[in-house]
């Protein structure tokens, strides 16, 4: 029976479940990483919003990565590295989406926003 | 002109060259093939976060981000979602270790800081709806809507399978089908975090910026 449990602790392992010290890393560093962009907008730190917008979009990224190893533990093992080959795969499929998107998008509402006579100022 | 092929000499062991595949562990495949879904879920709210950028600035005259969203709601619902992720972390590693009461325990507390979650989100709905921000108001309500809800929609879909691994867990305990399935809930759960990410950033943070 120990031996069985043994060889089950064993097996869960090797598909690794991360570690205590993983988990509590991970947690910490996502704490850090969403308290900075809301402090940073919830009281105005910087002047320039272009730049705050452009900070918080960072730590986004990078807290996405945080969670992605330490919480999903993405790695290029896994599977032959066919998780992997699936994430990289679906984020070249999102970019294009998103920034075509927004591109075709915005020369469309800059280019032929119809002109109002009411007044109306068009959004930004 | 005589070609000799030499085949199986009678009584000799036949060798075979084509061999099985190698045993693959339990469920290896399934957590790949649920990777999978993950990735096309995240196609789904990509468009969305595309139509909610595109769309995110029409407000029709009516209210903006400014107006609407109140961020230490949106804190404290990030707080609930990040702290339901790190618990059901703990419950993997109670599940590793084979304690059925820990694993219990754990998934418990994270499908109580889940329903806090909903709980707070759906005030938020009810609250914007009530002062009249209704989905039917301006495109960016619609987008804005139709982004979170599909987020929240998740996270209740995730808290009725949590409760059914609950049930799962406590009748037939610990089995290599209810672990694999404590990996494939794992996964979704953790996903659905990261998505809030975008969400709470893209939606929330930089609405008040704009």
């Amino acid at each position: 029976m120990s031996a069985h449990h043994h060889a089950e602790a064993a097996h869960g392992d090797a598909h690794g479940h991360g570690s205590l010290r993983g988990y509590v890393t991970g947690f910490l560093l996502s704490v850090v990483l969403t308290a900075i962009p809301f402090w940073l907008v919830m009281e105005g730190v910087l002047e320039n919003r272009q730049a705050t917008a452009a900070i918080i979009m960072g730590f986004a990224a990078v807290q996405i990565v945080v969670h992605m190893v330490f919480f999903l533990h993405m790695d290029a093992r896994m599977e032959q590295g066919w998780n992997l080959m699936a994430l990289i795969f679906t984020l070249i499929v999102v970019v294009i989406a998103l920034s075509g998107s927004l591109w075709v998008m915005h020369h469309l509402n800059t280019n032929m926003m119809p002109v109002h006579e009411m007044g109306q100022t068009p959004a930004p | 002109m005589s070609v000799t092929i030499e085949t199986a000499r009678p009584g000799a062991a036949p060798v075979f060259f084509l061999k099985d595949e190698h045993a693959h562990p339990e469920g290896g495949s399934t957590l790949l093939g649920f990777w999978v879904y993950l990735m096309s879920d995240c196609l789904i709210f990509a468009v969305l976060f595309a139509t909610y950028g595109v769309l995110g600035g029409s407000y029709a005259a009516g209210p903006a981000p400014k107006d609407l969203f109140e961020l230490p709601l949106v804190a404290l619902n990030t707080a609930l979602l990040l702290f339901s992720s790190i618990t059901y972390g703990f419950a993997m590693l109670a599940m590793a270790k084979g304690a059925k009461a820990g694993t219990l325990f754990w998934l418990v507390v994270t499908g109580l800081f889940g329903l806090g979650f909903l709980a707070v989100e759906l005030y938020e709905f009810s609250h914007l709806i009530h002062i009249g921000a209704t989905p039917q108001r301006s495109a960016f309500l619609s987008s804005f809507f139709t982004l979170v809800g599909t987020h929240g929609l998740h996270v209740t879909f995730g808290i009725v399978w949590l409760a059914t691994l609950l049930v799962q867990v406590g009748r037939l305990g610990l089995t290599e089908a209810n672990k694999r399935r404590l990996m494939c809930l794992s996964m979704f759960w953790h996903f659905l975090d990261v998505i809030w990410i975008g969400v709470f950033t893209f939606v929330y943070l930089m609405g008040v910026l704009r």
